[in-house]
């Protein structure tokens, strides 16, 4: 799939749901519980198909996920039961720097 | 990317939280995202196709800005000080615009054909007609918030702050949740202004309750952090002066972080803040409504090292506005556009996500490369401290040399009495524009106008020496403290008239 940052992506197999922040110029298989991710736009499908029980860690509400090369980032805005990965990469919880609170 | 969204994650992430108002009896994030879907059915209902809120700053506030972007309508918050011609003039932007008014505002809102609505009545329909979650209609409107800048110079400009804008911001620069239960942010900034909108949003999604003070003392101010255990506090420079020169005693045991921006930051002022809440981290934040919010900060660290420094460098460093924020690119750029890397000044302009470079009835105005004109001029140090020198429209041609005012007001407001200060342009047939000025004095003062001009010239060239500096009580500011330098040159320039016959 060729990821666009802003894209809404939902997970075939649990809740869990992102929106891409950050996209590598290249096509990607953006999966969750091991299943191709869809555009939340074609809706979710009615039933659930199981999870690969290699993908099947929580993802978490507010996490920032990424892959090693840092070259693609989900934001996870529902979570869920099942692991994100990218190319069958599972991604990692990017750790938060964040900026000083200042508005 | 909506807004509704980020709603959307408070909700199912912070929902049980307090998030706006008291601690006592405040509005969960549940109840918000609750009355937003009903804001939203109450847009849909009267098929408005935008938002207006005048009035002061509140829950209602938050709540109409996710009532609007739920319903794919634009929020557009206008400044109840505004007379009804200015008012009336900005109100014709949005025609067809559902109007959330103060209860003092309705009549004059009504008056000017808009349908309102008063905060109470918003506050109750919201709650009525809350029901099942609906999600913004396709294809909504990009445009998220209007805000009009506050035209210190010229007739306001009305900035498109997208979602996209405002969204990727959030993200990109909050945890989601980061706040811990305990945090409580105070705020007193009008709606109508860009750091009232980023603060409202950021502190949900960290999932910080906020206060809102919407009238200004310093006594209340402080009355307020105690009584609510304040622990973080956005303040504009004159809000910071006055709590500084409050009676009484000055401790907020609670609080964490002071965060300030809006406008400059007298050297003295921040100085003293440092030194009466050791404590307190403080983070400076420049930016502009047209970049949504922030994109430089100085953030605690850089405050306590220049404080305590013995390098000028390193201590010129709090009268700086410190490194861009990652997503955000700076260039300075010099008169023929080329960039200036080695330090030297030049107009500031930006490029990111965050940078909405739309206005109004104008499309975009970013340039070939994406980037925005601040109109700012400034420097970057060789560590990457970002400089603020002045507004590019402030410069002052005397004689052929171009003079930013900014470098004279700060030797004025480095004199022990000298409370504030500004320096103008007024136009001569000699010279193009000669230098006049006018400072407030601290109370006990003996200062006069002469000896400051002295004070000046010993430190300056005389060519940047005022021919004249007025004595006023008070410089002509507005509600956030940003300098209104139109009027001061008005006035300057009446009072230094010669005498008529």
């Amino acid at each position: 799939m060729h990821a666009i940052v802003g894209q809404a992506l939902s997970s075939v197999t649990d809740t869990t749901a992102v929106i891409v922040v950050r996209a590598p110029g290249a096509d990607v298989e953006i999966t969750c519980g091991g299943k191709p991710m869809v555009d939340q736009k074609a809706g979710r499908p009615l039933d659930l198909v199981p999870a690969d029980p290699a993908f099947a860690q929580a993802t978490k509400l507010g996490k920032r996920y990424e892959n090693a090369t840092a070259t693609i980032e989900l934001l996870c805005t529902k979570g869920g039961t099942s692991s994100l990965a990218v190319d069958g990469e599972i991604l990692a919880i990017k750790s938060a720097k964040p900026l000083p609170a200042s508005d | 990317m909506n807004l509704s969204l980020l709603l959307d994650m408070v909700r199912d992430g912070l929902g049980q939280r307090i998030l706006l108002g008291s601690r006592h009896d405040g509005m969960t994030g549940e109840d918000l995202h609750r009355r937003s879907v009903g804001g939203a059915r109450a847009v849909r209902d009267a098929r408005a196709t935008a938002l207006i809120y005048v009035g002061v700053n509140g829950p209602a506030f938050p709540l109409s800005m996710f009532a609007a972007a739920r319903a794919g309508v634009p929020l557009a918050p206008l400044n109840y000080r505004l007379g009804d011609d200015q008012l009336a003039q900005l109100v014709r932007h949005h025609p067809g615009a559902l109007a959330v008014t103060d209860p003092g505002q309705f009549e004059r809102v009504r008056r000017l054909g808009v349908e309102a609505i008063t905060i109470g009545q918003w506050l109750d329909r919201t709650a009525e007609l809350a029901g099942e979650a609906i999600d913004p209609p396709e294809p909504s409107s990009e445009a998220a918030i209007i805000i009009y800048t506050s035209g210190t110079t010229s007739a306001p400009k009305g900035v498109v702050i997208k979602h996209s804008n405002l969204v990727s911001y959030v993200i990109g620069s909050v945890e989601f949740g980061g706040a811990d239960a305990a945090e409580a942010a105070l705020v007193s900034v009008p709606p109508y202004h860009i750091a009232a909108v980023a603060n409202a949003i950021t502190n949900l999604y960290a999932g910080r309750r906020t206060v809102v003070l919407d009238q200004f003392t310093a006594e209340q101010w402080l009355d307020a952090a105690r009584a609510e255990r304040i622990t973080n506090a956005m303040v504009v420079p004159t809000m910071l002066a006055r709590i500084m020169s409050a009676d009484g005693d000055l401790r907020v045991p609670s609080l964490r972080t002071v965060a300030y921006g809006g406008a400059a930051m007298p050297l003295p002022v921040i100085e003293h803040a440092l030194r009466a809440w050791p404590d307190v981290d403080f983070v400076n934040a420049y930016g502009l409504t047209e970049t949504s919010s922030t994109i430089a900060i100085l953030g605690p660290a850089d405050h306590r090292a220049a404080i305590a420094a013995d390098d000028p460098d390193v201590r010129a460093r709090l009268a700086s506005v410190g490194q861009v924020v990652p997503s955000v690119e700076l260039q300075i750029r010099g008169e023929r556009g080329e960039v200036i890397t080695d330090g030297g000044p030049g107009r500031i302009f930006v490029r990111g996500d965050q940078v909405s470079g739309e206005y109004t009835g104008a499309g975009s105005v970013l340039d070939a490369h994406g980037f925005f004109d601040t109109r700012d001029l400034g420097r970057v140090d060789r560590d990457g401290y970002l400089f603020i020198q002045g507004r590019a429209d402030d410069t002052i041609i005397r004689g052929g040399e171009n003079i930013a005012p900014a470098e004279i007001e700060d030797v004025l407001l480095g004199h022990p009495d000298v409370v504030d200060a500004v320096v103008v342009g007024i136009p001569d047939d000699e010279w193009g524009q000669v230098l006049k000025a006018a400072v407030v004095l601290r109370a006990d003062s003996a200062a006069t106008g002469e000896l400051l001009r002295e004070h000046v010239r010993a430190r300056l060239r005389s060519s940047k020496t005022p021919d004249l500096i007025l004595v006023w009580d008070e410089l002509p500011r507005t509600e956030t403290g940003k300098l209104v330098r139109r009027e001061a040159v008005k006035r300057i320039a009446a009072e230094s008239e010669p005498a008529g016959v």
